[in-house]
């Protein structure tokens, strides 16, 4: 029961901030509520006793990418009243879509039959073997039997990190750097010079 | 009342399964007996993520990062999807393919940032409706 309350208590809290975050005239507004429907699948995540995948949710989708997309808003000066100009044009045409899309959807479900599959019951709803941690039943199939999948994962994040640092790099006129080979390519004997200054001289270096 | 309740009504007045376990098996009990919440529940709650997402994008069309926040929703309902149906298939592959949506993802809102950073610096707007101006 406590179960079914979390449930329902979580999927409308999600499904509100959904609606929010697509309405809300602020921008930041839009990410807070994002943020709360990323906490709100998480913890429908951790419901089927997946706990491993929903604390990845809140620590990278919420820590990582929610935070980014505030950093941008919050950076970016931008005029948000001419961008809700095509709103009201596009609202008839866009809630048609979405309901045609919705009874699409929900005839999928209706006209489905499991076939061979065995859907299984809600007592035993658990995806990992009894006896191991969520984490290790992931940890003991993710580096044995997929483990090209995750390091090519690695591979992902390493060319977006990569991409994202080219694309935004830019070379500012006004600062001056430091040149590292040449620090490096130093001999001692050109590190100090002995000079006799002639009184009342200068020296030039 | 939810959808899925909806359906799983018409499921159990139509088709009566006493040996499948379809998802309307917890409604026959009305009073006194927990709700059991099955798998069309969570392909519900996924469903309207999605078509809130694609809702999102249709409506926002100007606004870039609106545009960004609503795949993003897409993505969080697919992820909800294939956990919820790993956990009922018990099968644990879904939950790591989860994960990998979940990589996907991030890249994807990392470079889609990035570019959304220098077309601002080019333009000063990010009204991406005359987007197809090549000059940049």
């Amino acid at each position: 029961m406590i179960q079914a309350i979390a449930f329902y208590l979580f999927a409308f809290t999600m499904i509100t901030s959904g609606v929010f975050t697509i309405f809300a005239r602020n921008p930041v507004h839009s990410v807070l509520w994002l943020i709360l429907a990323f906490f709100n699948a998480a913890g429908l995540m951790v419901l089927v006793g997946a706990e491993f995948i929903a604390m990845l949710l809140v620590i990278v989708y919420v820590g990582a990418v929610a935070v980014l997309f505030l950093f941008v808003v919050m950076m970016l000066d931008i005029d948000f009243s001419e961008l809700r100009a095509g709103f009201v044009r596009n609202a008839p045409l866009g809630l048609v879509l979405a309901v045609v899309l919705l009874a699409e959807l929900v005839v999928g479900i209706l006209v489905r039959s499991t076939g061979d599959l065995h859907i299984g019951k809600a007592a035993t709803v658990t995806a990992t073997p009894v006896g191991l941690s969520n984490t290790a039943a992931i940890g003991g199939l993710l580096y044995t039997r997929y483990l090209f999948e995750f390091e090519t994962a690695g591979m992902i994040l390493l060319v977006a990190m990569i991409g994202a640092i080219v694309l935004t790099h830019r070379q500012r006129g006004d600062t001056r750097g430091q040149n590292i080979s040449k620090q490096v390519a130093r001999r001692p004997q050109d590190a100090t010079v002995n000079l006799k200054p002639e009184v009342g001289k200068g020296v030039t270096l | 009342m939810s959808c899925a309740r909806l359906v799983a009504r018409r499921l159990d007045r139509a088709h009566p399964h006493p040996t499948l376990p379809l998802q309307g098996q917890g409604f026959k009990t009305l009073q006194g007996m927990a709700i059991v919440i099955g798998i069309g529940h969570y392909v519900a709650v996924s469903a309207i993520m999605f078509v809130l997402g694609v809702l999102g994008i249709f409506l926002n069309r100007k606004n870039i990062i609106i545009i960004l926040m609503a795949i993003e929703l897409i993505l969080l309902s697919v992820n909800l999807n294939f956990v919820a149906f790993s956990a009922y298939l018990h099968d644990l592959v879904g939950q790591i393919f989860a994960m990998f949506v979940l990589t996907v993802a991030a890249g994807e809102a990392a470079i889609g940032l990035a570019i959304l950073v220098i077309y601002f610096r080019g333009r000063g707007t990010i009204a991406v409706d005359d987007v197809n101006r090549m000059k940049g």
